[in-house]
């Protein structure tokens, strides 16, 4: 042992003091786990400048002096109609109806952060409430509500969504509420799984024998404990929500135009991409980086809350 | 098992008829005017009257459903409100496009997919592995329709610029009538649906192959001896690959229904394209054709993939 100063022993033991005595939860060591993922904080990162962007994009068009939908005739448009590349006046170019490219995948940004995150909270609460009550209630109601879960799971989803979206009209509303309907049986059926299980512990038992109610037992001592899960699935629905929408988006059934969203862009430049290679280019790179950010994000939470399980994958829409 | 196939097929045709009357009953409570859609703007009340009595629209609902469903047992699905041809037809003329597009694609992520799943689960960790992992997000992330357009826009402008016209931009041509140009139409779709796939199942089988590879009857065939491809592909593979069939088995139900996306980008006359069309044009006879015979595909697809398991693996037969 080498020999110290008094003064320098009582600093060292309580630098050390706070790390040895602080327990330190699950949530907070996965938080230090996510912490030193460098994809994870890449990804996090690219989120947060994104949305930035998408809360930023009135005051870029007010500097730019180009409202989403303003079109210009003159200057945005080639004499013979077709769109102009990016320049000084318009910094990443024109559509095709000479409307500033860059004001509306920002603007585009809100709708899908947007539909992502909206349908994304819809879908996981009602995932939530209803895997929580099969796997807690059993019995009729869980035979009823798992088959009820394995039914969604099991409809031609794209073509009832479209089919959903050409009755009641596109809207953005619509078009969150049905990428919810669509989505919030998968997390519904891990809920059910894990509540199943869980039901059994001692602790329930205990909280039971205490003369806790149903409510009680379901949504303070099952819920909190299978929160990993719920939140490891939701960060990954929302890249699949947002890939949901821009494909409604481009097949004509998202959110009505004029309201810029990434997949209508997309849609309207396949008659130009021979012409003008910025107009599919640049909002295809916007929805590119969003998804995949997230999709990394969630892969880095899964990793950080559970570094022992192995990766699963989803599905898209083809 | 009987009992148990019994009651999956009671399911199935439970899930059917719940989504033929899901889609009937959405369309009949939605504003919408079929009749005023076919006699077009300008028509007098009595020949929208008319046509509503033709199509039997202006009968009481229930009656209408029930005339809908015995048409139904009897295989009539009705006519197209557009180009009156029976919709059964028209359903008949966009399979074969369909299944050669579904079919064709899977040959190819199942290729892709499985080889990378395995290359990565015999050296976890490894250039493969992660190469692997990386190319699995961006598939995951890549909406279809972005993957499609790229596609198009290098492996046919890029390369029509420059003279080369191996690929065309979309269309279809018969695989009876014209083999190679049958597959040179549709590669680009395949590759499209392949990119979109592959990821989830070389995922898939690098994880249920780690966990098979761990297995003590491995160990087992290692110490017999035998050459270690032998040891990943015939002892290993074979029975990491269950729940790769049972993913097959869904995306193909999945998909024989109509690839709606691929086919509306690469312009292919299939179930998925006539599905969106009949939707954009609300064309309800045609929509609930579409529409069922998607969710047949699937609950079939479900129905041979409880029946493969029960078969392949007894633990999960019930008795």
């Amino acid at each position: 042992m080498t020999v110290t100063a008094p003064g320098q022993a009582a600093a060292d033991a309580a630098a050390a003091r706070p790390e040895a005595i602080q327990g330190r939860g699950p949530w907070r060591l996965a938080w230090e786990r996510l912490h030193r993922d460098p994809v994870a904080i890449a990804s996090a990162v690219t989120l947060v400048v994104i949305a930035v962007a998408a809360v930023a994009a009135p005051a870029v068009a007010h500097a730019v002096g180009h409202g989403p939908d303003d079109q210009y005739p003159t200057i945005g448009l080639t004499p013979a109609g077709l769109p102009v590349g990016p320049s000084q006046t318009f910094l990443l170019g024109t559509d095709n109806l000479g409307r500033d490219l860059l004001v509306r995948i920002l603007y585009g940004a809100r709708i899908s952060l947007m539909v992502g995150v909206v349908a994304t909270v819809l879908a996981t609460v009602a995932g939530v409430v209803v895997g929580l009550a099969a796997g807690y209630l059993g019995g009729p109601a869980d035979l009823v509500l798992s088959r009820f879960m394995d039914m969604v799971l099991s409809f031609p989803y794209l073509l009832l969504a479209i089919a959903l979206v050409s009755v009641f009209g596109s809207s953005l509303t619509i078009s969150m509420l049905v990428i919810a309907f669509f989505s919030w049986a998968a997390i519904g059926r891990v809920v059910r799984g894990q509540a199943l299980s869980i039901r059994e512990k001692e602790y329930v038992e205990a909280s039971w024998s205490v003369g806790s109610g149903a409510m009680r037992v379901m949504f303070v001592d099952i819920l909190p404990n299978l929160l990993a899960p719920v939140l490891v699935l939701a960060t990954l629905l929302v890249p699949a929500a947002i890939v949901f929408e821009a494909t409604l988006s481009f097949l004509g059934l998202g959110v009505p135009p004029p309201t810029p969203t990434w997949g209508g862009m997309l849609s309207d430049s396949l008659a130009f991409y021979q012409v003008a290679w910025w107009f599919p280019l640049f909002p295809g790179l916007a929805l590119l980086a969003t998804t995949l950010a997230f999709n990394l994000l969630g892969d880095g939470v899964r990793d950080a809350l559970d570094p022992t399980a192995g990766r699963a994958g989803g599905g898209g829409d083809r | 098992m009987a009992r148990f196939l019994a009651r999956r097929l009671l399911f199935g045709l439970l899930v059917l008829w719940i989504v033929s009357g899901a889609v009937f009953v959405l369309f009949f409570v939605a504003p919408h005017d079929p009749a005023r859609l076919i006699a077009g703007k300008l028509a007098t009340p009595q020949t929208i009257a008319l046509v509503n009595h033709r199509l039997g629209l202006d009968r009481p609902l229930p009656e209408q459903y029930a005339s809908f469903i015995w048409r139904l047992l009897h295989g009539d699905l009705g006519y197209s409100y557009y180009s009156n041809a029976p919709v059964s037809q028209l359903l008949a003329s966009r399979l074969p496009v369909t299944v050669s597009l579904a079919l064709g694609g899977a040959v190819l992520w199942l290729a892709v997919g499985i080889g990378v799943g395995v290359a990565a689960a015999r050296r976890p960790r490894s250039l493969v592995d992660r190469g692997g992992a990386v190319l699995m997000l961006a598939g995951l992330s890549m909406p279809t329709f972005l993957v499609g357009l790229l596609l198009i826009y290098f492996l046919f402008f890029r390369l029509h610029l420059a003279g080369i016209t191996w690929f065309p931009p979309g269309g279809y041509v018969p695989l009876a009538q014209d083999p190679a140009g049958w597959a040179q139409h549709l590669l680009l779709p395949w590759v499209t649906l392949a990119a979109v796939t592959a990821a989830t199942y070389s995922r898939l089988t690098r994880s249920s192959m780690l966990e098979v590879l761990g297995e003590d009857y491995i160990r087992t065939a290692r110490s017999k001896g035998l050459s270690e491809d032998r040891v990943v592909y015939r002892h290993g593979l074979r029975s990491a690959l269950t729940p790769v069939v049972t993913l097959l088995g869904i995306d193909l139900g999945t998909l024989l229904g109509g690839v709606i996306v691929t086919e509306q980008v690469f312009g292919l006359p299939g179930l998925g394209q006539l599905a969106w069309q009949s939707v954009t044009t609300q064309d309800l006879p045609v929509i609930i054709g579409t529409v069922l015979v998607a969710s047949t595909f699937i609950v079939v697809a479900n129905l041979l993939v409880d029946l493969g398991y029960a078969l392949l693996d007894p633990r999960v037969r019930p008795s």
